[in-house]
């Protein structure tokens, strides 16, 4: 049991036990907030992997904006007076047997699995050698990606201000 | 310069009208001087024409072009192809057709000005200009119908442009419909040649005709498809006795008449004959020469009496179309292509300048209210009164050479073969001509102004109506086709530019002067003669044309001259009183001035009949056949009161329980259709596992 | 406790999966489905990452490298424009409905 393990084991509760928070709380709001710990707790895990860039951009987009993204769909579409944004529950039971049986199934299938993985290297920076390949391999990609941003952009707006 | 740039230039003067129809008429309601685009169009297509004529008729004098590609094969053996032929007959009338069509472009732009559906009027010329070129072009009979309905469908449309006059949408349902029964016949000889030689191409069947194979093996038949063939001339030139749609067909705009029903439309048939002429046997050609002599004579007769400045036009014009036609049945095929070149070009130009007198008056037509114009209008009536010169057949004018030679053929034929008949109405035809367009002119343009208010507002009309007139004044006089002013023989254009026509038809079905002789004779014969434009037929022939030359030409300038004398003698000098001579033949002078009664001879004739005909088909259909249906409903009725019994209880039942059974189901399957996607998902979840645990 | 490995960051990454999906199940608040949907991306990222850095060799030998994390980067880019266009449906719905909650909007049903 070194730091790295007891890391790990601490944002793997972290992530694991604010998302159970997520997905049972019946306040959206606090669901929100809870969503914010996933959020870093994952950003940890990926830093415990070595993916210092990855970990910074899901601590800004992620949490600095998803989440406000989410956080203004709840206000805007919860009236301001009701001061307990709650959320109902549909089809608890056969959800909870469904996803547990899916759960014990893919857990089952990946332990059982001899993964052909090699010892996790020393981490290293890797935001300038991203920068490099995105820029090289990935240039259309990267384009294209710039493009949906575009497109998302104009059509959520466009969308948003239409009238009822 | 090479062979395909040749074809290159004549797909683009095919297919670039149609382009500027499409763009004209899509663009039409949006952009006001879009037509400005189709008249630039039509300038290119003369241009084009021009450079294609030029090369044609400097580098490949004596080549057939031909460009074909696959359409489409019924079997292996029988394909269907599209295909271009660029002969000299090709080229010229593609010239002719260009020239015209783009000058009635100009003349249309200060004429139609201010119409509503000024764009539109535009884009159908567009199609016409198309379709003409197509029938022109093609090397098929199939492709040839085809375009051939075009122009009709286009001749219906400009005919009933201004559709809100009633008798102008009349008319151009008449002129489709009496089309169709001449086009039913053409339909009919190309299904003949299609069934006998599986193919449409001209060359090909010609080619089987040659090594001897003809429909049915029966030379009857070989001489009833060219009498059907032709047929389709009948409908597309106004011959008699289809000749009726011509003279309605003036209620279109007067440009339209010009290019569509003086100058290129109505030659399509003449075009037809002269490209099916290799089939046409002595019967076939006797069919047509009667024909063609009839519509030359009757439409002349008619229009010595007609006031409508138009309606006087449209007769001559059938009347010379009857000319060419009888032309080809007398086998003078040069110099039928000869006179539909030149009559094209003084034709639109009597048109239009039928229509500048029309502008000029204000829409009126009748030339009673005329008078005095030469004053008013000194263009109008210079180019007026040359391209009447032209078609009376004064020397010096285009129109006495190419008249000449119809006359001294049909002379000739009488000669070799007896049948005088042909010449005789040929030089009366001749007669009755110049005396009824002087008469026009004299009314029109001489004497003193009968409607003073409309005179004094007649003003010549602007450049770009003018210069059509002027152009095609040009090219009514003599230098452009032969530098000889008296004969046409040496011109280039009868020897150079059209070729002695090769005959396919069976030797014993021919005319005694047309048999091909030994083959080596025959060339001699041709050698011999190549230095003179007449028809290389046969010796024979040749000796008949040479004696027939000179009384036919001074009997035609004879009579030419007479007529026109006569006009002034009537008309100019009033020496004779023509209201008391008309009155005393009355019976014939309204026989004429109701067009001989053809058309209320066809309305109690074919239209009364065919009404009658379906009167009694209504009865026949209401007694009869309405009895033997009540009788067998009766019956019926007894026997689909057991069937309805079965039905009821047998099928219905079976059919209701069958119904049941798909609610029942569908009443247990309707829970899990609740609309709710969350449902759904689960659904999915469930069969994730159930796939994971299976495979 | 063995070692962490590549088997403990599947685990987490499959729970975080398995919560994402209980929450687009159950919860009736359209934000709430999309927040589920937000994990159900992380779970996806967490694999792509741990698969680059484990090293899960290629059919060239080759080492994954960095792509995996270009491709969590490129997920992330996606995320934030799904999340801008449904949250601009869920706005809509709102004023047309009143309601953002899906199991209620069953218009088509009919």
């Amino acid at each position: 049991m070194n730091v790295y393990d007891i890391v790990f084991y601490l944002f793997a509760a972290l992530t694991v036990i604010s998302a159970f928070f997520v997905v049972t709380n019946r306040n959206i709001v606090y669901s929100a907030f809870f969503l914010l710990f996933t959020f870093f707790g994952v950003a940890g895990i990926y830093v415990l992997l070595g993916a210092d860039f990855v970990a910074i951009v899901q601590l800004i987009v992620y949490v600095g904006g998803i989440l406000i993204l989410l956080l203004f769909g709840v206000m805007l579409t919860n009236k301001i007076t009701n001061v307990e944004i709650k959320t109902g529950t549909i089809n608890i039971y056969p959800a909870v047997i469904g996803v547990g049986l899916l759960t014990g199934s893919l857990l089952a299938a990946l332990i059982n699995t001899s993964w052909r993985s090699v010892p996790a290297s020393a981490p290293q920076a890797t935001t300038a050698a991203l920068g490099t390949i995105l820029l090289q391999e990935y240039a259309l990609v990267f384009e294209l990606l710039g493009i949906i941003l575009l497109i998302a952009l104009i059509g959520a707006a466009s969308i948003a201000r239409r009238e009822a | 310069m090479t062979e395909s740039v040749l074809i290159n230039i004549s797909l683009a003067i095919l297919f670039l009208p149609l382009f500027g129809f499409v763009v004209t008429l899509l663009l039409g309601k949006k952009v006001k001087s879009i037509y400005l685009f189709e008249v630039f169009i039509l300038t290119i297509v003369l241009i084009s024409a021009i450079v294609l004529a030029f090369g044609k008729l400097s580098y490949f004098i004596d080549h057939k072009i031909v460009s074909e590609i696959e359409w489409f094969r019924l079997t292996d053996t029988i394909v269907i192809k599209l295909g271009f032929l660029i002969d000299n007959l090709t080229v010229l009338m593609l010239f002719v057709v260009a020239l015209i069509s783009a000058l009635v472009h100009y003349f249309s732009v200060a004429y139609m000005k201010g119409d509503e559906r000024y764009n539109r009027y535009f884009a159908y010329l567009g199609i016409f200009t198309f379709s003409m070129n197509g029938i022109v072009l093609t090397n098929n009979i199939l492709m040839m119908y085809i375009f051939w309905e075009l122009v009709g469908l286009s001749s219906y449309l400009l005919i009933g442009f201004w559709f809100e006059k009633k008798s102008a949408a009349d008319a151009g349902k008449k002129a489709f419909l009496v089309n169709r029964i001449g086009d039913l016949g053409m339909f009919a000889g190309i299904l003949i040649l299609f069934l006998t030689y599986n193919t449409f191409s001209f060359d090909t069947i010609f080619q089987s005709i040659s090594a001897g194979k003809i429909p049915f093996n029966s030379e009857f038949w070989l001489t009833l498809t060219g009498i059907l063939l032709f047929m389709g001339a009948v409908g597309k030139s106004a011959q008699f006795p289809l000749h009726v749609w011509l003279p309605d067909a003036m209620e279109g705009p007067t440009p339209v008449s010009a290019l569509i029903h003086a100058a290129t439309m109505v030659a399509a048939g003449v075009y037809l004959t002269v490209r099916i002429f290799g089939l046409l046997t002595a019967d076939a050609m006797m069919f047509i020469a009667v024909i063609g002599m009839l519509s030359a004579f009757i439409p002349a007769t008619i229009a010595l009496t007609q006031n409508d400045i138009k309606k006087v036009l449209a007769y001559s014009t059938v009347s010379q179309l009857g000319y060419m036609v009888m032309a080809l049945g007398v086998g003078a095929y040069k110099f039928a292509f000869f006179h539909l070149v030149t009559h094209a070009f003084f034709k639109a130009c009597l048109f239009l300048g039928s229509g500048s007198v029309i502008h000029a008056m204000h829409h009126e037509q009748d030339i009673r209210n005329m008078g005095g114009l030469r004053k008013k209008l000194p263009l109008t009536y210079a180019t007026f009164l040359l391209s009447s010169l032209a078609i009376s057949g004064i020397p010096l004018t285009s129109g006495f050479l190419s008249k000449d030679g119809i006359l001294a053929s049909a002379f000739a034929f009488g000669s070799l073969t007896g049948y005088w008949i042909f010449a005789v109405v040929g030089f009366l035809v001749a007669l009755l001509t110049a005396f009824y367009m002087f008469r026009l002119i004299i009314i029109t343009f001489h004497g003193e102004p009968r409607d003073h208010h409309k005179y004094d507002h007649a003003h010549e009309s602007p450049f770009v109506m003018a210069m059509p007139l002027v152009v095609l004044a040009g090219l009514s006089i003599f230098i452009w086709y032969t530098p000889n002013p008296i004969s046409a023989d040496q011109g280039w254009f009868l020897t150079k530019w059209i070729e002695t026509p090769e005959l396919h038809a069976p030797n014993s079905t021919r005319f005694d002067f047309m048999q091909s002789e030994v083959v080596a004779e025959t060339q001699q014969v041709a050698e011999h003669n190549s230095s003179h434009g007449e028809i290389t037929y046969s010796e024979k022939y040749t000796e008949a044309m040479h004696s027939a030359h000179y009384p036919a030409m001074f009997l035609s300038l004879f009579v030419a001259i007479a007529g026109i004398l006569t006009a002034f003698v009537f008309y100019q000098w009033k020496k004779v009183n023509v209201e008391k001579l008309t009155a005393s033949i009355k019976p014939l002078y309204n026989f004429s001035l109701n067009k001989w009664y053809i058309d209320e001879f066809y309305h109690k004739t074919f239209v009364a009949g065919l009404l009658g005909l379906s009167k009694i088909i209504y009865w026949f259909d209401a007694t009869i056949v309405d009895g033997i249906v009540n009788g067998s409903a009766t019956v019926t009725r007894a026997i689909s009161t057991f069937t309805g019994a079965f039905d009821k209880y047998v099928v219905d039942g079976l059919v209701n329980f069958m119904a049941y059974l798909s609610g029942f189901i569908g009443l247990i399957f309707r829970r899990i259709q609740t609309g709710k996607v969350q449902t759904y998902i689960v659904l999915v979840i469930f069969s994730i596992i159930i796939l994971f645990f299976f495979f | 406790m063995m070692e962490v490995g590549l088997n403990h960051f599947l685990v987490v990454s499959t729970l975080l999966f398995s919560m994402g999906i209980y929450a687009i199940v159950t919860r009736k608040n359209a934000i709430m489905v999309l927040m589920g949907v937000e994990l159900i991306l992380n779970s996806a990222n967490i694999n792509f990452i741990a698969f680059s850095q484990f090293g899960n060799r290629g059919i060239d030998g080759n080492l994954f490298g960095l792509h995996g994390h270009l491709i969590a980067l490129f997920v992330i880019v996606l995320a934030a424009a799904e999340a801008a266009i449904a949250l601009a449906i869920v706005l809509n719905i709102y004023k047309t409905l009143s309601t953002v909650n899906i199991d209620e909007i069953d218009n088509l049903k009919d």
